[in-house]
């Protein structure tokens, strides 16, 4: 299983698409590596400059609507490759949700009040995310505020993040 | 309690209840393209499993950036013919019969009602329009299908939207579709199938349809369906033929999978189309749609007429009926890609060629091309294209650019003019 915590980046925007998370003029790339400089590169947010602001990060919190668009799995393994494992948002795009859980990492989907919530206490500052996989909690911290909530995903994508992934689930069952 | 077109299909195709919530299908069809596909292969090759679980029920075809542009992209097409050779996958279309996939695959009558269908590609939605249930996946549900023929689905909660009024002249498939896309916004169908009725949907041809379901995805729905009839079993009849002994025949059995009378959709609306304006995106979104008249005078650089939302036969000949006798502004750029060799062929034959010829189009071989901003009319920064494609996001065609997404009758006309505009064949009441 991958690990699911670290240093959280926030986006503030509802509907991030897929060509905002890495553009279309990079799916030419046939390895998951060559991706690695070119996440969210066409994200124009205020405050947000990918290259200072995405190394080290290991956790993205966002709003709604995350990685609508295109069905590219460019989106979830260019986060992959960046060490991203985990994003946490109020809805995503069927699509990009699948290919998170398909890949073995987790898309995990809180109420608006608690994501705004964790905006409120969180975004701006150094916050680091940790989750406890077994017991569907995941805790808030940055210096000595920390905020635990719980989470609920579908007994199916626990099971593909167990075996690492719809390849090796499909594997083991069809 | 009746069920819905996806109920009805998933209940013909399930293969396994893994968990309550998941409903793994057996796919009959599996398409693929070079962008998406050659990572699965070379992800299967990796782990030791180049295999495919039938060569019959894959499809593949060359089409987002063709002629290759560059050493990857002809990588990328390398891999997916190498692999069509070795896997014996005869539908396989390289270059000089490739083109656009949701508008090459129903051409050769690669699609039925009824049908599970997946494809590496979010507009694979489009498929519905033939009463099948299409939808787009990423590259590992693309593999594991290649693999085992199988994918995994969530119930498919259905959205029905009754489509009723008819339309002005010079209001076509793809105002209303912007309109419906403009009116539950670009997360109103999230992780939900669309299913389109009323009389204006009785009322179109496949390809209208085609036009409408390809959009779904842009509300974000899972799938795009529109219930099979007669129009479908008519488009179907060269393929079907050695099947069924009557076109009645193939539609009797095609209305199993009709929505039952008491089928339960998670939500109705009704579309109201009768008075509607030819309809124009604005922004970044798909659901920042207006009026073109509210747009009108806005300058545009490039024009862009194909895709597979609208580069079939019935767009072509809407442009050239308000091209014809024009040419296009000087200071545009119009291009135009029949989306697949036989559309260019019979565009040839009709002299709509040279209609969009006379008029100062480039005319360039079917592929999505600039659609994906990836080949053939990448815009520069700051300028700014009239498409009849159907993704307006921030550096679709280039980054820095910028997408107004309308109908070909609408693109011709402002290529004429230089600037967005409506065309002559919409005359407002
Ligand atoms: S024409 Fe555009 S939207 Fe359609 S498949 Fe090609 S790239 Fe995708």
């Amino acid at each position: 299983m991958k690990d699911f915590k670290g240093e959280v980046l926030f986006l503030d925007r509802s509907d991030i698409n897929t060509d905002e998370i890495i553009p279309a003029r990079y799916l030419t790339e046939i390895t998951r590596e060559a991706l690695k400089p070119h996440l969210l590169e066409d994200l124009h947010l205020e405050e947000f400059d990918p290259p200072t602001d995405i190394p080290g990060k290991r956790v993205v919190i966002t709003r709604s609507n995350f990685g609508c668009g295109s069905s590219r799995e460019h989106a979830p393994w260019a986060l992959e490759v960046n060490g991203i494992h985990l994003v946490i948002a109020e809805s995503f795009a069927r699509i990009f949700r699948q290919n998170m859980f398909n890949c073995g990492m987790l898309a995990i989907e809180l109420s608006a009040v608690i994501i705004d919530g964790l905006f409120g206490r969180f975004a701006g500052r150094q916050a680091v995310v940790e989750v406890d996989f077994d017991n569907s909690r995941l805790t808030v911290r940055s210096g000595d505020e920390e905020e635990t909530v719980p989470f609920t995903i579908s007994d199916f994508d626990r099971s593909l993040v167990e075996a690492g992934g719809w390849v090796e689930f499909a594997d083991a069952h069809y | 309690m009746g069920k819905t077109i996806a109920e009805k299909i998933f209940d013909a195709h399930l293969v396994d209840r893994p968990t309550p919530d998941r409903y793994v299908l057996r796919l009959d069809a599996v398409f693929c393209h070079e962008i998406t596909t050659p990572m699965a292969i070379n992800d299967l090759v990796a782990r030791g499993k180049d295999r495919v679980f039938d060569a019959s029920r894959i499809k593949a075809v060359i089409d987002h950036v063709t002629p290759a542009k560059d050493g990857k992209t002809a990588t990328q097409g390398l891999i997916l013919r190498q692999w069509a050779r070795r896997h014996g996958i005869r539908d396989f279309f390289d270059i000089g019969r490739n083109g656009v996939c949701h508008a090459l695959f129903p051409e050769k009558g690669f699609v039925r009602p009824g049908y599970t269908i997946i494809m590496g590609d979010s507009h694979t939605c489009t498929h519905g329009a033939f009463g099948a249930f299409a939808a787009g996946v990423g590259t590992t549900d693309l593999e594991v299908g290649i693999l085992k023929g199988v994918c995994a689905f969530r119930f498919p909660a259905t959205m029905r939207i009754e489509v009723t009024g008819t339309l002005q002249p010079g209001v076509f498939a793809k105002d209303v579709i912007l309109s419906i896309i403009g009116r539950i916004g670009v997360n109103g169908a999230t992780d939900r199938v669309i299913e389109f009725h009323g009389p204006l949907i009785a009322a179109m041809s496949m390809e209208e349809r085609m036009t409408l379901c390809n959009m779904a995805i842009e509300a974000g729905a899972t799938c795009g369906i529109c219930p099979p009839d007669r129009v479908t079993v008519d488009y179907l009849w060269p393929f079907i033929q050695e099947e069924f002994d009557s076109p009645e025949a193939a539609l009797q059995s095609y209305a199993r999978y009709a929505p039952d009378a008491d089928a339960y959709y998670e939500q109705t609306i009704e579309h109201d189309v009768s008075g509607l304006a030819p309809q124009v995106t604005f922004g970044y979104r798909p659901d920042n749609v207006k009026p073109v008249s509210e747009m009108a005078g806005t300058p545009i650089d490039q024009v862009y007429i194909g895709s597979c939302t609208n580069g079939r036969i019935e767009d072509l000949r809407i442009a050239a009926r308000v091209l014809r006798g024009h040419t296009i502004d000087p200071a545009v750029r119009g291009i135009v890609s029949p989306a697949t060799p036989q559309i260019f062929a019979q565009a040839l034959r009709e002299g709509i060629i040279d209609i969009f010829m006379a008029a100062g189009f480039c005319v360039t071989n079917p592929t999505c091309g600039a659609c994906l901003g990836m080949s053939n009319g990448v815009l520069a920064e700051g300028e700014v294209c009239a498409a009849t494609t159907n993704r307006n996001f921030s550096g679709r065609m280039g980054k820095g650019g910028m997408v107004h997404l309308m109908s070909p009758a609408t693109a011709a006309a402002s290529a004429i003019a230089g600037k967005i505009v409506n065309s002559k064949l919409y005359e407002s009441s």
